[in-house]
């Protein structure tokens, strides 16, 4: 017995010696560890997957990857682990609750870059190796919902629907700030041609369950909303719209191989420009941006190509409205475009530095514009405002 | 009846009996040689998969699990302990209500209420008293959490013979929807609750994973006495084999069955409370992620032996941070870890067979004289 017992202990002893020898001495080539919440089997997640490939090969870096990591302590092992075992110079966590345990670790290991999506505390907190990014996905929004609006105007052109009824759908997540500044510019884009159009929102309480979103798509349907949109990560919307024959505006990606007859256009958050860009600035020796935020210049706020059945003319809309919002001419939060109880908004306080008490800190109105990602990338539009109807709320 | 011919009674080709009590160490080299048979499939599948030859994927399996612990890096070798205690506490507390055949199925919701109780009293009482008298506040009241839960389903099933599997797998979903109120109330609708620094369980020698472990190598110990040398532990036995037995040798049936319940439902809350208090200082649904029924396993296959649960969760904890990490070196799904954990365990359930039954084949073309 204790023979047999040696010979394993010896074998697996002379096995993990090799694990050793396998990726000692390789510290030519700078290597950047990436911390997903999931797998590729969620689309939040495939997207940051995809993405860091790319940027990866792109760079000629070498990624070294930990999925399914939960919102725990396990985020801080995560680290420790791509840092220690595998020498990582970089690394990168894609989940709003990593945030305070990656903060952890860059306090624990000053000399390792940390770059976290979605997150708020970077601006406020003193590490230097700490950095925020996230991108004003509500300008891509904003587009998307110019062509809703333009394919309401052709409903309403052809007798479809009377113009009081541009009634638009959307299916959200959870009711907290990032899901309300997503539909609200959509809905603004959607307003901006046209006028006379409402809006009905339904949560479901969860960023990924098919049955759910398909459920809550179903049902704005049959409560007389002619468009859907949502801000959740299945293809549960998509295909109730494609069933229903109702058109579909996406998010995360295009939808048309899946639903050609319905699909219109989708944003998504390009990662690919700031994962080169923290890549680069650690390559050159550079510090990175606090808060990053990624916009329609720098190709972090992407649209896809139309869908076949988009209103005509929406093509050339699009490329206005784009240079408008390029060259600030447009303002998808201008307080001139909305009203929130039949008043037009003055001031507003968000709640953008952190604390654990969540205060309203910052006024976020400056010559009639609520500027968004301004004070920080991560989204603090959570104001309900006249002509959309929240049906349920769902905090999570 | 008229038939008359007697038909000459065949042998089958293989058949079953039942053994003997089999020497010891005869068992140990059985169950050893399952798991060995069973990391040799993994490795086929593993190379299989990744293209990966053998001696690869089993170096990035102890990679993954233990990291580079011969350059001195020893971070990971104490998040493996870290892990391991974590679900051995669990697995502990479910012991003692298996051995009285009371199905506790309820580990996750009891640890997970005892993790809540530590949260709200780390956050509400934080600050407002010496952090000594906190942290025994804290755990006092993640223990008192635990066994409530705890003794809720002991108490129906001594007195009304409800169904203690369904009424424990219920409380499981009660203590997740109290944890995700709790979040929202907290949390201001951003899903999170923020790490807090008061009450947290204090870190020796520089290791926040010590203090865990040795709290839970302690109970290890302490149970391993209560159930081999204590009157309690008789009594929970003979409870388990036979209620009837019990009563007529004058044990008190409903009262063991609350007593046992309070203290596994105590221990389910020490597991929150070192995952609450000592390591996460936050909690959300998933903080004990699914190892409460782990650890249902883990006690069974260790034999109710608190040692022998040890080495099997070390085992369980290896196979997925391992697998784990080959998942992520080869961009293979998630699912992978799952898929190699179930191949060990199934070859481990599955040895169990062979110790306790002989598998005889009939020998010779006659057969049947001997």
């Amino acid at each position: 017995m204790k023979k047999i017992l040696a010979l394993v202990l010896a074998t697996l002893m002379a096995l993990s010696l090799v694990a050793c020898g396998n990726t000692a001495g390789d510290k030519s080539d700078l290597k950047v560890g990436f911390i997903f919440l999931h797998d590729e089997n969620s689309t939040y997640d495939k997207n940051f997957i995809d993405a860091a490939v790319e940027a990866c090969k792109n760079m000629g870096v070498t990624m070294v990857q930990k999925t399914q990591i939960p919102e725990s302590n396990a985020a801080y092992d995560a680290a420790v682990e791509l840092i220690e075992v595998e020498e990582c110079d970089i690394i990168f966590a894609d989940s709003f609750g990593h945030e305070s345990f990656l903060m952890k670790a860059a306090e624990k290991y000053p000399d390792v870059e940390f770059c976290h999506a979605t997150g708020t505390q970077a601006h406020t907190s003193e590490l230097k190796n700490f950095h925020n990014a996230f991108a004003s996905i509500y300008q891509g929004r904003y587009m998307a919902g110019v062509v809703a609006g333009m394919k309401l105007n052709e409903m309403i052109k052809n007798g479809k629907i009377t113009a009081d009824k541009a009634k638009m759908g959307y299916v959200g997540a959870f009711t907290f700030a990032e899901v309300m500044s997503g539909y609200t510019s959509f809905y603004l884009g959607a307003k901006s041609v046209c006028p006379t159009v409402t809006m009905d929102v339904k949560f479901t309480g969860s960023w990924y369950d098919e049955q759910l979103e398909k459920q809550a798509a179903q049902a704005l349907i049959d409560g007389g909303c002619v468009l859907i949109s949502q801000h959740a990560d299945s293809m549960g919307s998509p295909t109730a719209c494609e069933n229903a024959g109702v058109p579909n505006v996406s998010y995360n990606g295009s939808t048309a191989a899946a639903c050609p007859e319905t699909f219109l256009i989708s944003s998504r958050i390009n990662w690919v420009p700031y994962f080169e860009y923290m890549i680069t600035q650690v390559k050159s020796g550079k510090s990175i941006d606090v808060d990053w935020t990624g916009t329609l210049e720098n190709g972090a706020v992407a649209l896809t190509d139309l869908g076949k059945n988009v209103a005509n003319g929406t093509k050339e809309k699009l490329a206005e409205v784009e240079a408008g919002l390029k060259d600030g001419s447009i303002n998808v939060f201008d307080t001139k475009n909305f009203t929130v109880k039949g008043e037009t908004l003055t001031s507003y306080k968000a709640d953008v530095d952190f604390d654990a008490e969540y205060t309203k800190d910052t006024e976020v109105i400056e010559n009639g514009v609520f500027y968004e990602s301004k004070h920080r990338s991560g989204p603090y539009f959570d104001i309900e405002i006249d002509g959309i109807t929240l049906l349920d709320r769902n905090y999570g | 009846m008229a038939d008359t011919t007697v038909k000459k009674h065949r042998e089958p080709l293989l058949h079953i009996a039942k053994r003997d009590d089999m020497v010891w160490w005869k068992a140990c080299l059985i169950r050893l040689s399952a798991i060995l048979l069973a990391l040799l499939l993994v490795g086929i599948i593993s190379s299989l998969l990744t293209g990966e030859g053998f001696g690869g994927v089993y170096s990035i399996m102890l990679r993954g699990a233990f990291g580079r612990i011969f350059q001195g890096k020893t971070s990971l070798l104490w998040r493996f302990f870290q892990q391991t205690a974590i679900l051995l506490c669990l697995s502990l507390a479910v012991t003692p209500a298996f051995k009285m055949r009371f199905w506790n199925c309820g580990a996750e919701g009891q640890a997970l209420i005892g993790g809540l109780a530590a949260m709200v009293c780390m956050m509400k009482l934080g600050g407002k008293m010496p952090e000594w008298l906190l942290i025994v506040v804290i755990v006092v009241f993640s223990c008192l959490a635990g066994a409530v839960w705890g003794v809720i389903p002991a108490l129906f099933k001594a007195h009304y013979k409800t169904n203690e599997t369904l009424f424990t797998l219920m409380m499981n979903y009660v203590a997740t929807q109290i944890v995700a109120y709790y979040v929202y109330l907290t949390g201001k609708g951003s899903g999170i609750i923020q790490p807090v620094s008061t009450g947290n369980l204090p870190v020796i020698a520089g290791l926040p994973y010590l203090l865990n472990i040795l709290i839970v190598c302690v109970l290890m110990v302490v149970l391993f006495v209560y159930l081999k040398y204590s009157k309690h532990g008789y009594e929970i036995a003979v409870v388990g084999e036979s209620q009837n037995t019990a009563r007529y040798i004058g044990i008190r049936v409903k009262k063991v069955i609350i007593r046992t319940m309070l203290l596994s439902g105590a221990l389910c809350g020490v597991a929150g409370l070192l995952l609450v208090a000592g390591t996460d200082h936050s909690i959300n649904t998933n903080t004990v992620g699914g190892q409460g029924f782990t650890a249902i396993m883990v006690s069974w296959l260790g034999h109710f032996n608190p040692f022998v649960m040890a080495l099997i969760s070390g085992l369980v904890v290896f196979l997925r941070s391992g697998a784990g990490k080959v998942a992520d070196s080869f961009f293979l799904n998630g699912s992978f870890a799952d898929i190699v954990s179930g191949v060990v365990i199934l070859f481990l359930v599955g040895c169990e067979f062979f110790i306790r039954y002989s598998v005889k084949i009939r020998r010779g073309k006659k057969g049947g004289n001997a």
